[in-house]
């Protein structure tokens, strides 16, 4: 990354489509701007040499953890579909997704 | 005859005052709900008040004492993050995505807390999704600082660390993220406890960044914290990254001789740009435990000022893949006047997520994205390395960390709303310790113009005991944390 980041208006518009958060033209303007000043200030990151250095994913030092292949409680249907927005008998309703 | 203020007292003192009879469970709640309906309307620190439940709960409670199976937090009125999943009760995260998001299941620490019989009084306020540092990004309401009601809590835990401090529950718990515990419990004159990444389990607090999250406790005291801690620390094989490791006694190792106990007082922690006299009051602070024997050193932590950068990659990198699950289709807020399910997922998140939320998921998505993935979030997390090891090796010559908890006292309301950069900025001295994951307090340790100053220690990882050490031995020195606000 260099010191200034090059963030353009389709960039932006990009990520909103990729997030799935729509947005209006103006919306798009001020993110790119709030974006860009928070990305500018995070070039500061270049000045470290971090060659051969190994990234840390979580602070603490976990390995893989296994559980115990016993049964144990879960949620019921009813209590799945609890907060659902729309239900129908005893699935969630939603829009068609192929049309 | 209890003293005549039951919403004054400590953890410990209602402990006593309960298991004597002398005052009931019942009582102590009532008492509580009074004082939130009288300060509420000023304070709004509660997204919601369960009166109802406290009172019954409070009366099992009080069987549990007359029968004396009650353990250290039975009947003790308490608060929860509205972050913090507590079944049958609203959790919101102070978002309209889950306005009437009602969870069919506890959280592990809520879990541990019913267990206990301790008595919920409600949910507090927090930025949405607990990004933020003055809870002004709640979409639900905006918490006042109970020190002065035209100044901000601090966040994302201005909630709890408001009813705290205006005595509206005896604890509260929060999450920090990059200092979300530790800064509103500064600006409101609160102890507030960030533990070591993975002590308490995480399971059941809606995720913000995984790998940054971690619940504590908001007390009035640091007996308090330990005592709060003490419960809620443990292995959780709901939670992955939980440690399994023995809890130590944190109650009984309180103490306060410092004698032959060294801490590092880091320069990088005192720059331009801080407020003068909390600078003044934290280096008072430093001489106070120089007269308790301790060993001051100065030390240096050179990548320290690399910390919010790498925070401010990896935190809403790690958000942009937890918050993908909000699309309106299992729970959550729903925009249902749609044509297509595309068109429903976009405009139920756009409507859903306030302008911070968007900010970071967006931001998040960007630093992941091909092409960009390892000129941000790469780096971040080789940068990240290099602060862990910077503490790694400090930790080998010192017990604690001392510094101020945050820049400034806290600001007025409104002030820093319309630049993202400038509101990152209060976080500063608190995000390097889950940068680290090591724990870290904060507790009250002066006034400047009438608002609160905190100092800050940290430690390392699972070095919990010489935290409390440290704060306990000033506290008990000082009658900081006996200031309350003129309320």
């Amino acid at each position: 990354m260099s010191d200034s980041m090059d963030l353009s208006i389709e960039d932006v518009k990009q990520i909103s489509v990729l997030t799935r958060i729509s947005m209006t033209e103006d919306e798009l303007n001020v993110m790119r701007t709030q974006m860009k000043n928070i990305l500018d200030s995070v070039t500061i990151l270049n000045e470290v040499d971090t060659e051969d250095v190994e990234p840390t994913g979580h602070s603490v030092n976990v390995k893989s953890v296994m559980r115990d292949d016993k049964r144990g409680d879960s949620l019921t249907q009813d209590e799945a579909l609890l907060n659902a927005p729309q239900t129908e008998g005893s699935f969630v309703r939603i829009k068609a997704v192929l049309e | 005859m209890y003293p005549l203020d039951l919403t004054k007292i400590t953890i410990s003192e209602a402990r006593t005052l309960l298991d004597r009879g002398e005052v009931s469970s019942v009582e102590l709640a009532k008492e509580y709900i009074d004082r939130i309906r009288n300060l509420e309307k000023s304070i709004d620190a509660f997204v919601t008040v369960t009166e109802d439940q406290a009172l019954l709960d409070a009366g099992q409670a009080d069987k549990r004492i007359h029968d004396g199976t009650q353990s250290n937090l039975t009947g003790i009125p308490m608060q929860l993050k509205d972050n913090i999943c507590y079944s049958g009760i609203p959790t919101t995260c102070s978002s309209k995505m889950l306005e009437n998001f009602v969870p069919p299941f506890d959280a592990t620490v809520s879990r541990t807390l019913k267990n206990e019989n301790a008595i919920l009084l409600g949910k507090g306020n927090l930025d949405e999704f607990a990004m933020g540092s003055s809870t002004e990004n709640s979409a639900l309401k905006s918490t006042k600082n109970p020190w002065n009601i035209d100044r901000v809590p601090g966040g994302s835990s201005g909630g709890p660390a408001a009813a705290v401090a205006a005595s509206e529950c005896m604890f509260s718990l929060g999450s920090d993220t990059g200092g979300s515990i530790r800064q509103p419990a500064a600006l409101c004159g609160v102890v507030g406890m960030k533990p070591t990444y993975g002590l308490v389990s995480r399971f059941g607090l809606v995720a913000f960044a995984s790998s940054l999250d971690q619940i504590g406790p908001l007390t009035k005291t640091v007996e308090d914290s330990a005592l709060v801690l003490q419960s809620i620390a443990g292995h959780d094989s709901r939670d992955s990254t939980s440690l399994d490791v023995k809890i130590p006694d944190y109650v009984s190792n309180l103490g306060t001789d410092l004698k032959g106990f060294r801490i590092g007082v880091p320069k990088e922690y005192f720059i331009d740009g801080i407020d003068l006299e909390i600078k003044k009051s934290v280096l008072k602070a430093i001489d106070v435990l120089e007269g308790l024997g301790a060993e001051v050193k100065d030390v240096s932590l050179p990548h320290t000022k690399y910390a919010l950068a790498v925070y401010y990659i990896i935190a809403p990198s790690e958000a942009s893949a937890n918050l993908s699950r909000y699309d309106g289709v299992k729970y959550g807020f729903s925009e249902r006047d749609v044509e297509t399910m595309w068109e429903g997922l976009e405009n139920t998140r756009s409507k859903g997520f306030g302008p911070e939320v968007k900010r970071r998921i967006m931001l998040g998505a960007y630093a992941l994205s091909a092409g960009y993935y390892d000129a941000f979030y790469l780096k971040a997390q080789k940068v990240r390395t290099l602060i862990r090891q910077e503490f790694e090796e400090v930790f080998e010559t010192v017990d604690v960390l001392a510094m101020p908890t945050s820049p400034t006292t806290a600001f007025r309301i409104g002030d820093k709303m319309d630049d993202p950069l400038q509101m990152y900025l209060n976080d500063i001295f608190t995000i390097p310790a889950n940068i680290a994951g090591i724990p870290s307090i904060s507790i009250p340790a002066g006034l400047v113009e009438g608002l609160p100053v905190g100092l800050q220690f940290m430690a390392g990882a699972l070095q919990e005991t010489n935290l409390f050490r440290a704060a306990y031995a000033f506290e008990q020195s000082t009658d900081w944390h006996k200031q309350t606000p003129p309320l």
